[in-house]
């Protein structure tokens, strides 16, 4: 996993390098300083020695000059070097996703991929940047810092040594412990803020029941509990400093009795040493207080990292042909014994042995219920997905042997869920066709019956969609749609029931519209309605994945159970709508 | 389900007035935890003056236990051995005072956000609708999120950090001052320079980090987008433009996070490093200065100064970088104590929904228990009288006028008129304001102008709760809670019994689905209740109104988003509800529509036409289009 994310390092591994390697110079440097001072106190002032004094002043001066360099190179070193890892990193998955198939897309949720390019990609890049600086750093301080120790007095280091095992072992203690409670706490967060979301999104349900109360307590008592949680939690984690403080002041007596006595009775240390060793309690000590940070920060990082390497991994399961062919000729289609499963389980079938043919040019109606497989089938006309068994032919070509984009370009289709994005009316017609003028633009809204309102609006075709098209009604949402899957000037044209927001009648003139202005392209048009679709040349009914049905609205009336059970039910119960 | 460690810039913008925030904040700590925070505080100064004393400790080892007895012929350790005692229970009482002031900070910490939370939920609770309509939820979401966490980082650490760093530097300049003059002299020259320093990079990494909030909340706000219309994307073969606008973004997100960490991440270096060139100059000034006997200075003085040079050297940058942190923290405060300063919706009523018996001459009798009969208690202040009318569902509304806000009138001069048990419909275009009429009578809004009417009374006098509790609704968006659908079902009474709940989901035609799933009436719902397909959402929601058994409902019919079968099903399931009840309906489905007693149809705003099937169809107006214009195709 980690060899799949230090991979997008790229161009930043001179920067990867440098920073740890100017951080192990600030560090040397830096445990250099107390040695230096115990020898100007040691030869320089109770010598008497102001020679001497001046002479390591200066050196030491240098000294922290060259570790104050090397520290912000560091720095630089270190922020370029996560920061563009990061960078990578997002363009990378983003890069990957755009391959995506649809099959992939369904793999993850939205909100989910969006998490992983913003806050997972945050979180390993911030750890990233603290593994170069700190991770070299803690290590190599204490490691150096003790040798110091070991070179002025080899007893007195066994203190240290005492106390690096005692430290050592309580911290694993509290991070082991405090881990799983900190997981707990975490889904404690989870489960507070799905509450807040749900009371937004249902407050009205909550004051037309007038459940306030009841919700107030809801949430205080999943507060209580997120509270008692990381109350329990923390308690554990803020023992580190107390911990740290005793074990350094138990240091510094233990050194200040047996440096005195090393001193006075055996000789064998200086004053200046002694003073040397009280600082190197305090480097010694805080490094393995900064390796037990960083571990826990890597820990929380690992997850997010794994996130990140299941997007990466994720290989598009469409791939273009390597001989293509360049163009769609027309616009007939053929299902050839086409079975289907979104699994690749052929056990669980989504559609079974479909065989039809439509020649280019009509209008197909499709009908059928919920889970009739009615968007599935379309949606294998513009690869958006590879078929189990069986063949999809476009244009007389199997849709496999044409380049993904050719066939796409000719193959338009509305889908059922549909997006505009944030910019003007223009902006979004013109994903249709790039080139497009404003009068063809304005063609294409006419056909779809959406330029009469678009003229309404202040500022006409420069109107301003804002993010997921909320200041535009459902009914115009799926006009817009239309009319900018026409743009493509495409061979086929798919509605996935893109027309259940607007009124009857605008339907109709939409589907008169078609009929008229582009009679060569051929139509198919899923609904819920019959009457959206009983004017087609042919209607395909579905049933389970299974074709039950293909004839005229006529045809169909007579032969048809299914179909006239459904048109009964219409007729008893019909829709009203604007 | 949004995620709690989501980026969305916090502290992006700053805080308006600190200095009051500020203030609110503490107060809102000190009102329930007085003596926790006297208790800490006194903590903190004893664990930050054990730190200094330690420091001054070095002296009197040098001077005192050390270098008289060097070259002694026979040593006494005594001395130091009690000096040694007396510092281990400075020392250990320094650690005892850390560990009290950390394990009383985190009752304090978390015994505040969850007062600040629930006291935020409370609230919003107790907003108006208005309110939700013109705030973007994401932003009510960081209130809980992201605003309480920086708090949380406040409260726990810069606060308690701000005041140990103060009483270490203070503590520490008085001793240097008693310990050396001169060199405590050129020991305020260098902390000038590195406050300098701190403000200089911590200024920039703090400009970069503003722009690297804004550049991530764009990344974050075009990937939404992105992801969101993923397949769009693919079908019209848009790829390679997606790609150019993220990379163009995801580049100027590099540079500014580059910038911001760059300073970030040499603050410390420079800081420790400055730090050090201050150690060596005191170094090389204080031997001066003892070789030369300037001032008294001792060897052991110095060694004491040395390490206080150190010890000052923290809480100065410490102060520092925690200033910026307080700064975001505040103005997360303030957006948490806006959303707490919101005006809570009015509610002046004081006619209330009670339990009655009839007696047999015909006045109506209060009653404590569940009688099945409602009356509205209406206590007359003037007269000191109480009188009670029976609940019957009658509603009128006398030319009411609505708009969202006071200068765009949405509904003009709106007449109607429901006696009990009859069936409204409203029929119109989209915006024609069907379902603003329905929010008026559960007074979600206020009018204008006019009267609205429920069984003779004006419902500004009658309580809110009341009012609505009488009152059921499903709406077209059915929202569904996290709980078991039993739950979600009993949401229309909670102390509904098993029966009662089966009961309802019979009624509303919920029951057979329920029985096939897995669980039955346990199954757990989440996010949404999404395991669920919309016909069978709305089908709970059908049977969470039922079991409130409201004499009057408010129904928002399905549209043609659920295929025809489930929708026959889900309309059984509304006209068992709608029966013996008044019913305002905004309806979609003819049959609805031909049984409704009024048929009311609106277009911009205003009635136009009234009347029921057979006169609207007769006047050949707004009706007869519609209803034409729907059925030429057949």
């Amino acid at each position: 996993m980690i060899k799949r994310l230090t991979a997008h390092i790229g161009e930043f591994k001179k920067d990867t390098v440098l920073a740890p390697v100017s951080v192990i110079f600030e560090v040397i440097l830096e445990v250099l300083l107390p040695v230096l001072m115990a020898s100007v106190i040691d030869r320089g002032v109770e010598a008497g020695n102001m020679n001497y004094v001046i002479r390591m002043g200066v050196v030491m001066l240098a000294v922290a000059m060259l570790s104050l360099l090397a520290g912000t190179m560091s720095g630089v070193f270190a922020a370029r070097a996560a920061m563009g890892f990061g960078r990578n990193l997002r363009k990378a998955m983003y890069d990957n996703i755009q391959d995506f198939a649809f099959c992939n897309i369904d793999h993850f949720s939205t909100a989910g991929l969006v998490t992983r390019m913003t806050t997972d990609v945050t979180n390993v890049q911030n750890a990233f940047q603290m593994i170069i600086r700190m991770f070299v750093r803690a290590p190599i301080m204490m490691v150096s810092a003790l040798f110091m120790c070991v070179t002025i007095s080899p007893r007195l280091s066994l203190i240290f040594l005492a106390a690096l095992i005692f430290l050592g072992c309580v911290l694993a203690f509290i991070i082991t412990r405090a881990f799983s409670i900190f997981d707990e706490m975490f889904k404690g967060y989870d489960r507070l803020n799905a509450s807040v979301q749900e009371n937004l999104t249902g407050i009205r349900v909550v004051k037309a029941y007038v459940r306030e109360a009841y919700e107030q307590k809801k949430f205080r008592g999943a507060t209580g509990n997120l509270k008692d949680l990381s109350v329990h939690a923390e308690r554990l984690v803020v023992m580190n400093q107390p911990v740290m403080q005793f074990t350094v002041y138990t240091c510094i007596m233990l050194v200040s009795w047996f440096g005195a006595k090393l001193i006075v009775v055996d000789g064998v240390m200086t004053t200046g040493q002694l003073m040397s060793l009280f600082t190197y309690t305090m480097q010694i000590l805080m490094s393995l207080m900064m390796i037990s940070m960083i571990f826990v920060m890597t820990t929380m990082a690992r997850s997010s990292a794994e996130r990140i390497v299941e997007v990466l991994d994720e290989k598009s399961t469409l791939t273009d042909p390597k001989h293509s062919v360049l163009e769609v000729e027309d616009g007939s289609i053929r299902f050839d014994h086409v079975n289907f499963s979104y699994s690749g389980d052929a056990e669980k079938c989504v559609l079974r042995d479909v065989n039809i043919e439509i020649r280019a040019g009509e209008t197909i109606g499709i009908i059928g219920g919920t889970g009739s497989s009615k968007s599935t089938l379309v949606q294998l006309i513009p690869r958006l997905y590879d078929v189990l068994d069986g063949a999809v032919l476009v244009g007389g070509h199997d849709v496999r042997e044409y380049r993904i984009e050719t066939l796409r370009n000719a193959v338009s289709m509305v889908l059922q869920k549909n997006v505009l994005f944030s910019g003007t009316i223009l902006e979004n017609l013109r994903w249709g066709s790039k080139e497009a003028t404003e009068e063809e633009c304005r063609h294409a809204c006419e056909l779809a019956q959406a330029h009469e309102f678009i003229e309404k609006m202040p500022e006409g075709y420069q109107t301003y969609i804002e993010q997921g098209g909320t200041n535009v009604s459902g009914g115009q949402k799926q006009r817009l749609c239309i009319a900018r899957a026409l743009l493509k000037k495409p061979k086929i044209l798919i509605l996935d029931d893109s027309t259940s927001a607007v009124d009857t009648k605008t339907d109709s003139l939409i589907r008169k519209a078609f009929a008229e202005e582009i009679p060569d392209t051929t139509k198919l048009i899923i609904a819920q309605r019959i009457s959206s679709v009983q004017d087609a040349d042919r209607i395909l009914v579905l049933d389970q994945g299974a074709v039950v049905g293909f004839g005229t609205h006529e045809e169909l009336l007579k032969d048809n159970e299914i179909y006239r059970d459904i048109y009964e039910l219409q007729q008893k119960g019909a829709d009203f709508d604007e | 389900m949004s995620n709690p460690r989501t980026v969305r810039g916090p502290g992006a913008r700053g805080s308006r007035n600190p200095g009051k925030t500020l203030r609110r904040l503490l107060f809102y700590i000190w009102k329930d935890y007085k003596l926790h925070c006297i208790a800490v505080a006194i903590s903190i100064a004893v664990s930050s003056l054990t730190g200094v004393i330690g420091n001054l400790f070095l002296r009197s080892l040098i001077d005192d236990y050390i270098l008289p007895f060097l070259g002694a012929k026979d040593p006494s350790f005594t001395p130091l051995l009690h000096a040694l005692l007396v510092m281990a229970c400075i020392y250990y009482a320094g650690t005892a005072a850390t560990f009290l002031y950390a394990r009383l900070m985190i009752i304090i910490t978390q015994g505040t956000l969850k007062e600040i939370r629930d006291e935020m939920f409370t609230h919003m609770e107790r907003l108006p609708i208005k309110y939700f309509d013109t705030h973007v939820h994401g932003d009510i979401m960081s209130c809980y999120t992201n605003d309480t966490d920086t708090l949380r980082q406040m409260i726990s650490q810069s606060i308690p950090q701000m005041l140990s760093s103060s009483i270490t530097i203070v503590s520490t300049f008085v001793s240097m001052l008693v310990l050396s003059v001169p060199l405590t002299v050129l020991i305020i020259l260098m902390v000038i320079v590195m406050v300098r320093a701190v403000r200089f990079i911590g200024g920039r990494s703090g400009m970069y980090f503003l722009r690297q909030q804004k550049s991530l909340g764009a990344l974050n706000g075009y990937i939404e987008e992105m992801m969101e219309g993923q397949k769009v994307v693919k079908v019209f073969c848009h790829e390679a433009e997606a790609k150019e606008k993220f990379d163009r973004l995801n580049e100027d997100l590099f540079d500014s996070a580059k910038n911001a960490n760059t300073f970030a991440n040499i603050l410390m270096p420079v800081m420790a490093n400055l730090g050090n060139i201050n150690y060596v100059l005191t170094l090389a000034v204080g031997s001066l200065l003892a070789i030369n006997g300037v001032g008294g200075l001792t060897l052991g003085a110095l060694a004491s100064f040395l390490q206080l040079t150190r010890s000052f050297n923290m809480p100065i940058t410490q102060v520092s970088q925690q200033f910026n942190s307080i700064v975001m923290a505040l103005a997360g405060a303030e957006r948490i104590f806006d959303l707490l300063d919101e005006p809570e919706e009015v509610d002046n009523g004081y006619v209330t929904l009670v339990n009655v018996t009839e007696e047999p001459d015909g006045t109506l009798k209060e009653s404590e228990e569940r009688t099945g009969v409602w009356a509205w208690k209406h206590p007359h202040k003037a007269e000191g009288t109480i009188t009670y009318k029976k609940l019957e569902g009658d509603v009128v509304l006398d030319g009411v006028d609505f708009g969202y806000t006071d200068d765009k009138i949405v509904l003009h001069d709106i007449k109607m008129y429901a006696n009990p048990g009859e069936k409204i419909a409203f029929v119109g275009a989209t915006g024609a304001g069907k379902t603003t009429i329905t929010n008026l009578i559960n007074r979600f809004y206020d009018i204008q102008d006019g009267k609205v009417r429920y069984d003779g009374i004006n419902i500004n006098k009658i309580k809110k709760p009341d009012l609505r509790r009488s009152l059921g609704m499903v709406l077209q968006d059915t929202h569904l809670f996290t709980g078991t659908i039993a739950d979600n079902i009993r949401y229309g009474k909670l102390n509904a019994t098993d029966e009662e709940v089966v009961a309802a989901a019979k009624l509303a035609n919920a029951h057979y689905f329920i029985t096939r799933l897995p669980e039955g009436y346990d199954t757990m719902l989440s996010g949404d209740g999404t395991s669920l397909s919309q016909g069978e959402r709305q089908l709970l929601a059908i049977a969470r109104a039922a079991i409130a058994d409201p004499p009057v409902l408010i129904l928002d019919e399905a549209t043609s988003s659920i295929d025809t079968r489930t929708e026959t099903i889900v309309q059984r399931g509304m006209d068992q509800l709608m029966k013996g009840r008044t019913v305002f309906v905004i309806a979609h489905r003819l049959s609805t529509i031909k049984n409704s007693d009024v048929i009311m149809v609106l277009e911009q705003g205003r009635i136009i036409e009234r009347g029921n099937h057979e006169s609207l169809l007769e006047e050949r107006g707004k009706y007869y289009q519609l209803y034409t214009g729907a059925f030429e195709l057949s």
